[in-house]
């Protein structure tokens, strides 16, 4: 399974009665609070392995699935570097 | 709430002052003269009970460690009209330091936290073996520890008194929130929350002052204020210092945020801001911050927040990042943010807001 496609898995289980696509902005959408965006981060991290640095955490990085996808690649890339 | 959790053999290190927060109790000839099974009949000590009466105003939590009946006991305490002022007693055959454990567990509180009457060496001796970090005492020296520092509240608030209550209203929704099926949306609705905003009166400062020395999680800049300096930056035209408290249908959590600005004309600073760690799993951690934020809108002015990286804050940090805060500069761990004012978000459907003037 790719990375997009399980968080968007664990965003439509949050939010079941959304229709969400990849490209959508779930913040434009209004169902962003700090409990969620927290668990966002903690998922994120904690499937894929990585950490996000201060200066990922940021919103445009969390707008889409795919914007969070992107984010999961760099972060992996820069692990596999280093 | 954080659990603090001690290295084996390593003895507290916090300081003694209101280092207890919750004193456990024996029943059989501790709270009561006699033996509830062998005896039937049992007389309150009256002393015992004002004792707890008195500490429950300040803020102390109760709680039960008994080798009895359960059925019967808590009958007893039913009618000595003493059962509400004990959070998760356990009353059953178990060694009274698992009980205490449970109850340490269920409290969230960290074990250095409790006190724990017995007027039985043979239990006081199997609770200091077991979990070294309970202060123990007999039951006949009562009176000569709670004179001690470690049982003197650092704070006491206009809240203290409340404390109880809000423990009790934590277990109804924590027993609702086991049962609930459905997403946690639904389940924060059914809650009913309204989360008020209002600037610091006196009354609230000491609670404030609490706030900082007691939130490191969801604090943006670890910064403690005093009493008196919080006193005068409320009273400063330059500062808005804004306290948050929420009320849900089982009842209040108390005051449970504060955020401090510095307002210049054209541009405002968001020098501290905290949530109470009671509030984490209720998703309001940005409401105050958004409201903060269409405020300066409101005035024309931008808004930069002061954040210190401690370590134990990146929650308030992915609050501030989700609100649409950006780095604009850094020296060390310490960063100024800045708001898009462009993208404030309206507070999340679950939460009534109320502004007070």
């Amino acid at each position: 399974m790719s990375s997009k496609t399980q968080i968007l898995d664990f965003i439509r289980g949050r939010y079941p009665q959304a229709e969400i696509d990849e490209s959508q902005d779930i913040f434009a959408l209004g169902f962003v609070n700090s409990l969620f965006a927290m668990e966002l981060v903690m998922f994120v991290e904690k499937t894929f392995g990585v950490t996000i640095p201060n200066e990922e955490l940021r919103i445009d990085n969390f707008r889409t699935a795919d914007a969070m996808s992107a984010l999961v690649s760099r972060l992996s890339s820069d692990l596999a570097v280093a | 709430m954080t659990v603090t959790t001690e290295r084996p053999g390593a003895l507290p290190v916090k300081p003694a002052r209101g280092r207890i927060k919750c004193i456990v109790w024996d029943l059989d000839n501790t709270l009561w003269n006699g033996v509830l099974l062998e005896d039937g009949d049992v007389t309150v000590r009256p002393a015992v009970v004002e004792r707890i009466h008195e500490l429950d105003r300040k803020g102390v939590l109760h709680s039960v460690a008994s080798k009895n009946d359960r059925d019967a006991a808590l009958a007893k305490l039913r009618e000595l009209g003493l059962e509400e002022m004990f959070l998760h007693p356990q009353i059953n055959w178990n060694a009274k330091s698992d009980s205490i454990k449970v109850i340490a567990k269920a409290l969230n509180l960290g074990l250095d936290a409790f006190a724990f009457v017995d007027d039985q060496e043979f239990e006081r001796a199997e609770v200091a073996h077991q979990v070294p970090e309970v202060t123990c005492v007999d039951i006949l020296e009562l009176d000569e520890a709670l004179a001690r520092p470690e049982f003197r509240p650092r704070f006491v608030t206009d809240e203290s008194a409340q404390r109880r209550a809000m423990y009790q209203g934590q277990i109804a929704r924590d027993e609702l929130e086991q049962e609930f099926v459905g997403t946690s949306e639904e389940f924060l609705a059914g809650l009913g929350m309204t989360f008020t905003i209002a600037p610091a009166r006196r009354e609230d400062l000491q609670r404030a002052e609490e706030l900082t020395v007691r939130t490191n999680q969801l604090n943006s800049t670890g910064r403690t204020y005093s009493y008196d300096e919080l006193d005068a930056l409320r009273e400063s035209p330059d500062h808005l210092l804004l306290v948050a408290s929420l009320t849900d249908k089982f009842g209040s959590y108390g005051k449970i945020g504060l955020a401090l600005v510095e307002k210049g004309a054209d541009s405002w600073r968001l020098c501290m801001m905290l949530m109470s760690c009671r509030v984490m799993s209720r998703g309001v951690g940005m409401v105050l911050l958004n409201h903060i934020l269409r405020l300066a809108a409101g005035a024309g002015a931008a808004v930069r927040a002061d954040f210190v990286e401690t370590g134990r804050n990146r929650m308030m940090q992915i609050t501030y990042a989700f609100a649409g805060f950006r780095e604009v500069s850094r020296d060390g761990a310490n960063v100024v943010l800045e708001a898009d004012l462009d993208a404030v978000q309206p507070p999340p459907a679950y939460v009534k807001l109320e502004i007070a003037e």
